[in-house]
């Protein structure tokens, strides 16, 4: 019954600009639509509340479409959802919408989200805008396919590597061509990312990625449980188990160190100069978000992207898919200073402790001034455990860290490697087990 | 309680709500669910619980979360050292040891803490969960269980099931993720640092003697000095301390003294680099501005 009557409310399904302009981040790219509706819980509620029936499937479409923009709703809310319209709060628009905020909203980013969808919904105001993204149950599934161009004609999870595809495809030949096996994933693993353009080694070139940010994880935490350090007896524990025994300290519990993971927050640069590699570290990032407990992502070009919630999504190729739109450059220089500015303002508080790696990914290639990088990358020292610069450039033969804001960022890095090809990424491992 | 009575309630307490929050407040008695609330340090987020439990007239339960916390600290402890002085009182008098053993884990050797507490009053307290992303991910996991079910299964004893349901208010500084559980058992709120208007009257509310006009002064002051780039912050505790302090020097308009404002500033302003962001120019160009 759920799906029949909403369909007025949510318009025909879209195709056209869904990609394009600041909609881009409110899209929902699921398939699953349909299948979450039915869960609106009307069934639930209808014996409970005096509310009408046309109330209630407004109620229901409005809980669709926060579910469309990504705001997680259980049965639980949309029951109490009831109450509150039941209730003395529903006659006024101005005291229901901080009421169903106060429900719906899990954070900051619903809480600023919220007002915007509820009066678009209940008041109509920008409907077409806001929900022609949503609710369609048609165009999600088409959309990632076609801005994808994927090859894999069964859909496998391929990679949003449009990047590589085109570029420098006749000087590629040394990365193909190999046998299959183990050698295979070597050859890869030493490979120049630049010069594997065959799709279906990009995508094994990811699926590696992704195994060694799970592998590098797990090395971390092994070693942190195997070289705990002063055990202390518990003095309070003890006497607590010596109760049964009338006081006698027959079992003696010791005091150990918590193990605590590291955490990793990656800065991925993502401009024009770095659009070779891309892809294969937001493949890289995907792997190192979800293995690691803490960890959290962001992209940068001339501005900066928290990307973690949209890493987390467990489809990989939707979540890799969303990351591409949103790293996409804009064209125009990289801000590596601003957007560092932007990360210490907003985010460090939040993401960064004593525990923290910062990962910066990046060429060193900045628009901005020196100054500002090496300011900011002095305050970011201050507050984390350890700065990694990636260079991909270092893989490079002759390179050296001319560029200025490479230079002015070298005195506030702890490690500056190169990050090329797995291997390299490899390499970092036992760095950060040392940490 | 009527939802536009919360927030008189709430003020006749000294706590100056927006309307958004009291209607956060009234919905959560409405629903009985806990209360979320986050935002930036120093915006009033533990105060909030703190005027609930006044307004209700109950007692304020705070739980304050660090890493570590664990249940011993937050729920309940058994008093060894008592359990212990009456083993050996009960073994001098030869007693039936079955009957020692009932007799040491009765509710007299239980050491209340404040999960255990709030769950025990016959009056509803305000249970405070204070800075709740401080503690282990463990830890907020057992919360979750606690705030759904209300009871609590000690072994030796049995379940002990909430004899009132506590009004629960959670705070987080968001120094780490909350889990999307927890979040979404809670209600939500933003704190944002207050608007000029509602600083004043706070300002009004809180500090005794001062008069509306500097009120309105100091108010606009601290919101520009919000907006400069600082390191830390101002919330509206430094605020008061600052309007207490010029309170104290018997500044009535802060155009008249500048000096006064500069060298009082250190109530504002915690951190070297702060202080010398806001130079006595920057201070004349805001003074210039907002008095």
């Amino acid at each position: 019954m759920g799906g029949e009557p909403l369909g007025d409310l949510a318009p025909p399904p879209c195709g056209e600009g869904m990609g394009e302009g600041p909609l881009r981040s409110t899209l929902r790219l699921t398939p699953h639509t349909q299948a979450l509706s039915p869960q609106g819980g009307e069934g639930y509620v209808a014996d409970s509340t005096p509310v009408g029936e046309s109330l209630r499937l407004r109620l229901a479409g409005f809980v669709r479409t926060l579910r469309d923009n990504d705001f997680t709703i259980g049965l639980a809310e949309t029951r109490d959802a009831m109450a509150i319209l039941a209730s003395p709060a529903a006659d006024r628009s101005s005291s229901l919408r901080p009421a169903l905020r106060a429900l719906f909203a899990a954070d900051h980013s619903d809480f600023q989200r919220f007002d915007e969808i509820f009066s678009a919904y209940w008041t109509g105001r920008h409907v077409r805008t806001r929900l022609k993204v949503v609710g369609s149950t048609g165009a999600p599934q088409e959309s990632p396919r076609r801005r994808g161009e994927v090859r894999t004609p069964e859909g496998e999870p391929d990679m949003p590597d449009r990047v590589e595809r085109n570029a420098e495809g006749d000087d590629a030949a040394e990365g193909r061509g190999r046998p299959e096996g183990a050698t295979r994933a070597e050859a890869l693993a030493s490979t120049d990312i630049r010069y594997i353009v065959d799709p279906d080694e990009i995508a094994r070139t990811h699926e590696l990625a992704a195994r060694l940010a799970r592998k590098m994880r797990a090395r971390l935490v092994r070693r942190e449980q195997v070289s705990r350090s002063g055990r202390r007896l518990d003095l309070r524990r003890t006497i607590h188990r010596s109760v049964p025994t009338g006081g006698t300290p027959v079992e003696l519990l010791w005091r150990r160190r918590k193990p605590k993971p590291l955490r990793l927050v990656v800065l991925l640069d993502a401009s024009g100069s770095m659009s070779l590699y891309t892809a294969f570290f937001v493949r890289f990032l995907h792997g190192v978000v979800d293995a690691f407990r803490e960890a959290e992502a962001f992209v940068f070009h001339t501005r900066l992207a928290h990307v973690s919630p949209s890493l987390r999504d467990r489809n990989v190729t939707r979540a890799i898919e969303k990351l591409s739109l949103m790293a996409q450059g804009i064209g125009g220089g990289t801000r590596i200073g601003e957007s560092l500015a932007t990360f210490n303002r907003w985010h460090a508080k939040r993401v960064i402790n004593s525990r923290t790696v910062v990962m910066i990914v990046s060429d060193g290639y900045d628009t901005g001034e020196p100054e500002r990088l090496a300011a900011e990358m002095q305050r970011l020292r201050l507050r984390c455990r350890r700065i990694v610069w990636l260079n991909p450039l270092i893989g490079w033969n002759d390179y050296s860290p001319a560029a200025r804001g490479m230079q002015a960022a070298l005195p506030s890095i702890d490690l500056f490697a190169p990050a090329h090809n797995l291997e390299s990424l490899a390499a970092l491992e036992p760095y950060l087990a040392r940490i | 309680m009527k939802r536009n009575e919360i927030a008189d309630r709430l003020a006749e307490v000294g706590y100056i709500a927006d309307r958004d929050l009291a209607t956060a407040l009234w919905l959560m008695e409405f629903l009985g669910r806990p209360l979320l609330i986050e935002g930036e340090a120093g915006v009033g987020k533990t105060e909030v619980a703190k005027a609930l439990a006044a307004v209700h007239q109950t007692e304020l339960i705070r739980l304050q979360c660090y890493e570590g916390l664990d249940q011993n600290a937050a729920l309940y402890e058994w008093n060894y050292q008592r359990q212990l002085l009456a083993i050996k009182a009960h073994e001098n008098a030869g007693e039936d040891p079955d009957r020692v053993e009932e007799h040491i884990f009765s509710e007299k050797y239980l050491l209340e803490r404040p999960l255990l507490a709030a769950i025990r009053r016959v009056v509803p307290p305000v249970l405070l969960i204070d800075e709740v992303d401080r503690a282990d991910e463990e830890f907020e996991a057992f919360l979750l269980e606690l705030l759904s079910d209300f009871q609590v299964s000690i072994p030796e004893l049995g379940t002990i099931r909430a004899v009132s349901i506590p009004r629960v208010v959670l705070t987080s500084n968001a120094t780490r993720e909350l889990s999307d559980a927890l979040r979404r058992r809670c209600l939500y709120h933003h704190l944002d640092f207050p608007e000029v208007d509602r600083e004043a009257r706070i300002l009004l509310a809180r500090q005794p003697g001062i008069d509306a006009r500097l009120a309105e002064q100091i108010a606009r002051m601290v919101a520009a000095i919000r907006k400069e780039d600082l390191r830390k912050i101002p919330g509206i505790a430094e605020t008061l301390d600052w309007a207490a302090t010029l309170v104290g020097l018997d500044v009535h308009d802060m155009r008249q003294e500048p000096e006064a404002v500069q060298d009082t500033l250190i109530c504002l302003l915690k951190t070297q680099e702060d202080r010398s962001r806001i130079t006595r120019e920057v201070t004349e160009r805001l003074l210039g501005k907002v008095a």
